[in-house]
């Protein structure tokens, strides 16, 4: 297991070494001056060579690639066109809201995937089963942007039952303790009495974590239902069952325990992904996070915050795909024994 | 006069493997769903001039945000006049293109990776897997983000970003059927029968590879035009006036309280679409895998 794990961190280094490669080619081989994109048309000549200077675009490339990577290891992405501000700063800013949200949409998919997985599983082949892979299968069909838009328009602009977008009620003057609401609400629910705040960060957050659950929520309950399926046929399930032990503790205590290793892939590997359809996600219901604010910078051609953003995620998605793999070589007997 | 023994004994005509594959298809109501919605959307591309009512690009300002079976507009009319449903069949055409060609990219490098990789082996197969491995730890989505602004955003350079981004997928299936086979029988055969590298790698060993390929290339039409529609949604695909779906539903998101329609046609097609690739490709992934089958 350790000889497994110690092969899994020594391929970090070679990913994340190609994921930032990758990104600085983004802006050294985009067509056309970058620094010129960057500024607009009504920069001048001075501004443009000011910038160029500032990014090192005047230097060979090899010396720019070397500067770029001495820098993104010492965890310095440089500053953002728009705004002035230090890259790690604007992103540091914005995380909490991401992962909040990506938390949340996880959890859901999880609990409601995994119950209607094992639901289809002990009734498979009965209409409730059909409806639920028949869901499951339009869910990973849906691109997740609209799936948004047609929820604020039922529930936001239809029957007005909840906002449309943001973290919290604007009007209320609210100031982030941790940044992530949830638990700022309930902060301030001690501290003030009032459960309003904790109540705002609820309703807005339902909407997004609906959106942005639904597809790994469809993926999960496929892969706990065929899982299962394959669980429940083995003997010691027979055995278990002529021993007259409860079917509830079969299917729950014997069953799906076993079943449980492709799951917690499956959820790994969907968290990951999240982070990256987040951009989506976040776009539509103007969350404040890391992937609207990709999109913002792709619009405003800030190349240098799009570069920070998209290394930033790829890297957590490559710490959270290794952290998912040292856990299944953990859990599985079978690596773990070797 | 024949003997009665040679009358009695009926010729049985080995099926072909398409046939064969066709036989446990009909019978796969899932799959023949998805095939019926994939024709429907073919056919919708290919004669998209002959069936769609009005010109997808023609603005009539005085009939904008029509709604739907109204005026002579089926699915209603978009926040500049155009007719819906000309607009949703031209999108059939762009959609069903990105899916056949991003899907092409990835398949003619995944297989010539997969098959040299698998059947050189060694050093080579080693490095290559590194590399697939690095592209695969990297979330699509933002790779596809990072292609498209290199080449600057298009539809074709989506197309391509899509195709890129998939390589690794196909590399993988390729690589692993190919390993499978490539120390069979009929290839030690062959190769005692002198046959060169390219013929056994392509014209031997990589036909009997297929059957996972194509439930992946089946599925994966499904995802790039899913892919396709978040990156126009983003700006990074289609320009308007293209009558792109994604592209449609990113430039109506302001009309959401009072034209309901314009939102939800374009995502009900890019639904519809990729579910009938989904049904087909499980489908096929049912017949063609045999630890699927039942």
């Amino acid at each position: 297991m350790i000889k497994h794990i110690l092969k899994r961190l020594a391929l970090l280094i070679p990913t994340l070494f190609g994921v930032i490669t990758l990104v600085f080619l983004m802006i050294a081989l985009a067509p056309g001056d970058p620094a010129r994109i960057m500024l607009g048309e009504r920069a001048n000549a001075e501004q443009i060579a000011q910038l160029r200077a500032e990014l090192g675009l005047d230097k060979p490339l090899i010396q720019q690639y070397g500067l770029y990577l001495s820098r993104v290891v010492r965890l310095d992405l440089g500053k953002s066109i728009a705004t002035g501000q230090q890259i790690a700063r604007e992103i540091a800013d914005r995380f909490p809201a991401t992962i909040e949200l990506a938390w949340y949409a996880m959890i859901f998919a999880t609990v409601v995937g995994m119950f209607l997985g094992v639901t289809s599983a002990i009734r498979r082949n009965t209409w409730v089963d059909y409806t639920t892979m028949g869901g499951a299968l339009v869910g990973v069909s849906m691109p997740v942007f609209w799936l948004g838009l047609v929820l604020i328009m039922v529930f936001s602009v239809w029957l007005n039952l909840l906002p449309t977008g943001g973290r919290m009620n604007i009007r209320y003057y609210f100031t982030p303790i941790t940044n992530f609401y949830v638990i700022d609400g309930i902060l301030l629910w001690i501290r003030e009495g009032t459960p309003k705040y904790l109540w705002s960060a609820i309703q807005h957050l339902l909407l997004p974590t609906i959106a942005l659950g639904t597809i790994p929520l469809a993926i999960i309950a496929r892969t706990t239902r065929s899982s299962m399926l394959e669980v429940l046929q083995q003997d010691y399930i027979k055995t278990a069952r002529s021993a007259g032990i409860r079917e509830k503790r079969v299917i729950y205590r014997y069953a799906l325990k076993n079943a449980l290793l492709p799951v917690i892939t499956v959820i790994g590997l969907q968290f990951g992904l999240l982070l990256s359809g987040a951009i989506l996600t976040e776009t539509v219901f103007s969350w404040p996070g890391i992937g609207r604010w990709i999109y913002i910078s792709i619009g405003a051609r800030d190349y240098p915050a799009v570069q920070g953003g998209i290394i930033f995620i790829s890297t957590f998605f490559v710490l959270i795909n290794l952290a998912v793999d040292i856990l299944y070589s953990v859990v599985n007997p079978k690596i773990r024994l070797q | 006069m024949k003997s009665s023994e040679t009358m009695d004994i009926p010729r049985i005509k080995e099926p072909t493997p398409l046939q064969e594959t066709w036989y446990h298809l009909k019978k796969n109501k899932g799959a023949m769903t998805g095939l019926g919605i994939i024709t429907m959307f073919v056919l919708m591309a290919i004669f998209a001039p002959i069936v769609s009512p009005r010109d997808p690009l023609a603005q009539q300002i005085s009939e904008r945000l029509t709604p739907m079976f109204t005026n002579g507009y089926i699915f209603g009319s978009d926040d500049l006049g155009r007719d819906m449903l000309s607009r949703l069949i031209y999108g059939a055409r762009i959609s069903m293109t990105i899916g056949v060609v991003s899907v092409g990219i990835s398949l003619f490098f995944g297989i010539i990776i997969g098959v040299t990789s698998a059947y050189y082996g060694g050093t080579f197969d080693k490095i290559v897997m590194r590399l697939i491995d690095i592209m695969l730890a990297f979330p699509y989505i933002l790779l596809t983000i990072v292609i498209v602004s290199l080449l600057g955003p298009s539809l074709t350079n989506a197309m391509v970003a899509i195709g890129i981004s998939q390589v690794p997928r196909y590399a993988r299936v390729v690589r692993a059927s190919v390993l499978a086979e490539k120390e069979s029988d009929y290839v030690l055969a062959e190769k005692a029968l002198g046959a060169g590298n390219f013929e056994l790698m392509f014209l031997t060993i990589l036909p009997n590879c297929l059957s996972p390929t194509i439930v992946q290339a089946t599925l994966g039409v499904g995802e790039a035009i899913l892919n396709s529609a978040g990156l126009s949604f983003l700006g990074l695909g289609a320009q308007p006036p293209t009558p792109e779906w994604g592209l449609m539903i990113a430039s109506s998101k302001q009309f959401i309280t009072n034209a309901w329609w314009i939102v939800t046609l374009p995502g009900l097609a890019i639904l519809l679409a990729v579910l009938g690739f989904n049904l087909f490709g499980d489908g096929l992934r049912d017949i063609l895998d045999p630890k699927m089958r039942n």
